[in-house]
């Protein structure tokens, strides 16, 4: 690809300058608007992070030492990674068993039977409609969730969770016993916090399965189909190994969208939660409030190296399968 | 296969139950008159201990709460306004400038392209905690603290509106753009009457990302805009309490509503682009 461009831009001297800027001419608005909102005040951070309250003296490690021993820092960050830990699994294998049904749906609907058809929906979205596919509504309302505002939602949760709502209504009536558990501000908190997070989430995820499901060509499903390949070998054989790509970006956005959860977490149970969800994004407020700088500074540099560095990883992967 | 089909269908239909009942609860308690409100809701609305009694449909249909919220209720409008105000702009401001970028990163081969772009992933992945100090920081010497700027500036160099962008200009197909520069069209020309048009599901779909996030956005307004006439309308509807409580249902349906249509008429799009984000080239 990289040939066929300079073979187009090397015409005339001329040409090649022009074609040498053009990508800097494209690139500068938003380039100068992250170095200056983003990459600068980033360094700064990285900056402040080593330095004493006023920013004058150097002091090491010594607000990595203070955030690293501190004990709301310590609960946060092992309730994150404990939120992340379940709601990433959880969250990516209840929407690739959704994004299969849908896809398997679609194809078992196709008129021709062609796998292409079905499973290629992601791609070709307009066909399809206009076959006037019966599990478009599925599809509609599965990815529905990822629109609605946290705040809109909250009253309906609270019907659902608070001491007198539909739950523990019936849990009474299937037990025979009282329950007025206060769902969103008890142990129970983390449960709920997991639960909505995927309520709002897997819709998005599913998309982005079924678009990788699309991507696969149907020959392969053929040719496997020909050798006797059931549908759990076609899965693990076929449709896995094809959807590593997929399954990385899943992943990064999944993770990206986690600390929304902060949304959902706030608006149900406020600024002061049950200890077992109180998350980073809790912590960081705190010290917002307090104008602990050093703390959010250093806490800041860590959580940024915790997320760069498995998504470098996956990252050099991909290109590692690229090339 | 006929059985498997039926199999299927049930089990979509079950997960799709999860979100039906929960959006028809809210529905129907927005055409509640405010005592059939009070006598199912008044444990969740805060108002005081009262067995809850859900319903799917309400029993005396009224548009009394509706109406209130309407006309009744100025606080509602200035805060919808707020978003209004805070979102538009700054989904402008990404494609003016994102769009471009994107189209840099997929159409030019260009020394440290892959650097660039990794960085912009990078910064795609961070949450807001992490910039928070910075935005700050930046923010407050810019004097933006505290005006509608400070949700819209720093929103507009988001970079995974270009992510998702990029991913998708690079389903172009080569060819056509390489015929258009042999015709002898300008780069520029080439981005605005072949790029655009087709990479156009991606714009739609970055687009409405950042409008979802940036409607629902709840951490940047409570960070950036200490002033309570500044608020969001997702900040406002936490604060509807005590005798304004019966319109929570009609304002929490109005501000979800707003996402949801945008969704339903932008879905073929939002498939397509983000397929393109999600398809291997």
């Amino acid at each position: 690809m990289a040939g066929k461009e300079r073979r187009a831009g090397g015409r005339g001297r001329p040409g090649r300058v022009k074609r040498r800027l053009a990508p800097w001419l494209f690139l500068a608005p938003s380039l100068g608007g992250v170095t200056v909102f983003t990459a600068i005040p980033f360094l700064d951070v990285v900056r402040r992070s080593f330095q004493d309250a006023m920013g004058r003296r150097f002091v090491g490690l010594e607000n990595y030492r203070a955030v690293a021993g501190n004990p709301a820092f310590r609960l946060a960050a092992g309730n994150t990674a404990r939120f992340l830990l379940v709601c990433i699994p959880l969250l990516m294998v209840l929407s690739f068993g959704a994004a299969l049904l849908l896809a398997g749906g679609e194809d078992a609907s196709g008129e021709s039977g062609d796998l292409e058809d079905g499973i290629g929906g992601g791609r070709d979205g307009r066909n399809r409609r206009q076959r006037g596919n019966r599990y478009g509504i599925f599809r509609t309302t599965l990815a529905l969730p990822m629109t609605i505002p946290a705040a809109g939602m909250v009253l309906v949760w609270k019907i659902l969770l608070c001491p007198d709502g539909v739950l523990n209504q019936f849990l009474a009536e299937a037990t025979g016993q009282v329950w007025e558990v206060d769902w969103a501000f008890s142990r129970w908190a983390f449960p709920v916090l997991i639960a909505t997070y995927l309520w709002k989430n897997i819709g998005y995820d599913m998309i982005l399965w079924l678009a990788g499901l699309g991507g696969i060509s149907g020959e392969l499903y053929e040719a496997a189909k020909m050798d006797g390949a059931g549908f759990w070998a076609r899965l693990r054989y076929v449709t896995i190994p094809c959807l590593r790509g997929t399954c990385g970006l899943v992943g990064i956005l999944s993770v990206v969208n986690s600390f929304r959860v902060y949304r959902e977490a706030y608006l149900l149970a406020g600024s002061y939660p049950d200890s077992c969800i109180y998350l980073i994004p809790h912590l960081f407020a705190h010290w917002f409030l307090n104008l602990d700088v050093q703390k959010m500074t250093a806490a800041a540099v860590m959580l940024t190296a915790a997320a760069v560095i498995p998504a470098a990883g996956v990252w050099i992967g991909r290109r590692g399968g690229k090339e | 296969m006929r059985k498997g089909k039926i199999w299927i269908t049930a089990a979509l239909f079950g997960m799709c139950l999860f979100v039906w009942t929960p959006l028809l609860v809210m529905a129907a308690g927005v055409f509640m008159p405010e005592d059939e409100l009070y006598w199912r809701y008044l444990s969740p609305l805060g108002l005081g201990r009262d067995r809850v009694r859900a319903a799917l449909l309400p029993s005396y249909p009224s548009l009394e709460a509706l109406g209130e919220l309407l006309i009744r209720s100025p606080g509602f409008f200035v805060m919808f306004w707020n978003s209004c105000i805070q979102v538009l702009p700054m989904l402008l401001g990404q494609l003016l400038v994102g769009a471009p970028a994107a189209w840099a990163f997929a159409r030019f081969r260009f020394p440290g392209r892959r650097v660039l772009f990794g960085v912009y992933v990078v910064l795609m992945v961070l949450p807001f905690q992490v910039t928070q100090v910075s935005d700050y920081l930046v923010l407050d010497r810019l004097g933006l603290l505290d005006t509608h700027l400070a949700m819209i500036v720093p929103g507009i160099w988001a970079t995974l509106p270009v992510f998702i962008m990029t991913r998708s200009f690079e389903t172009v197909p080569h060819a056509l753009v390489e015929a258009a520069r042999l015709d002898g069209a300008g780069e520029w020309y080439v981005f605005a009457h072949i790029g655009l048009p087709l990479g156009y599901p991606g714009i739609v779909t970055a687009l409405m990302l950042s409008f979802v996030d940036g409607w629902n956005g709840l951490e940047q307004p409570i960070t950036f805009l200490k002033d309570k006439t500044l608020w969001p309308v997702a900040l406002y509807l936490p604060e509807i309490a005590g005798d304004k409580a019966p319109v929570a249902f009609a304002a929490a349906l109005i501000v979800c509503l707003l996402p949801a249509l945008i969704y339903l008429n932008c879905q073929e799009e939002l498939e397509m682009g983000v397929a393109a984000s999600g398809v291997k080239q």
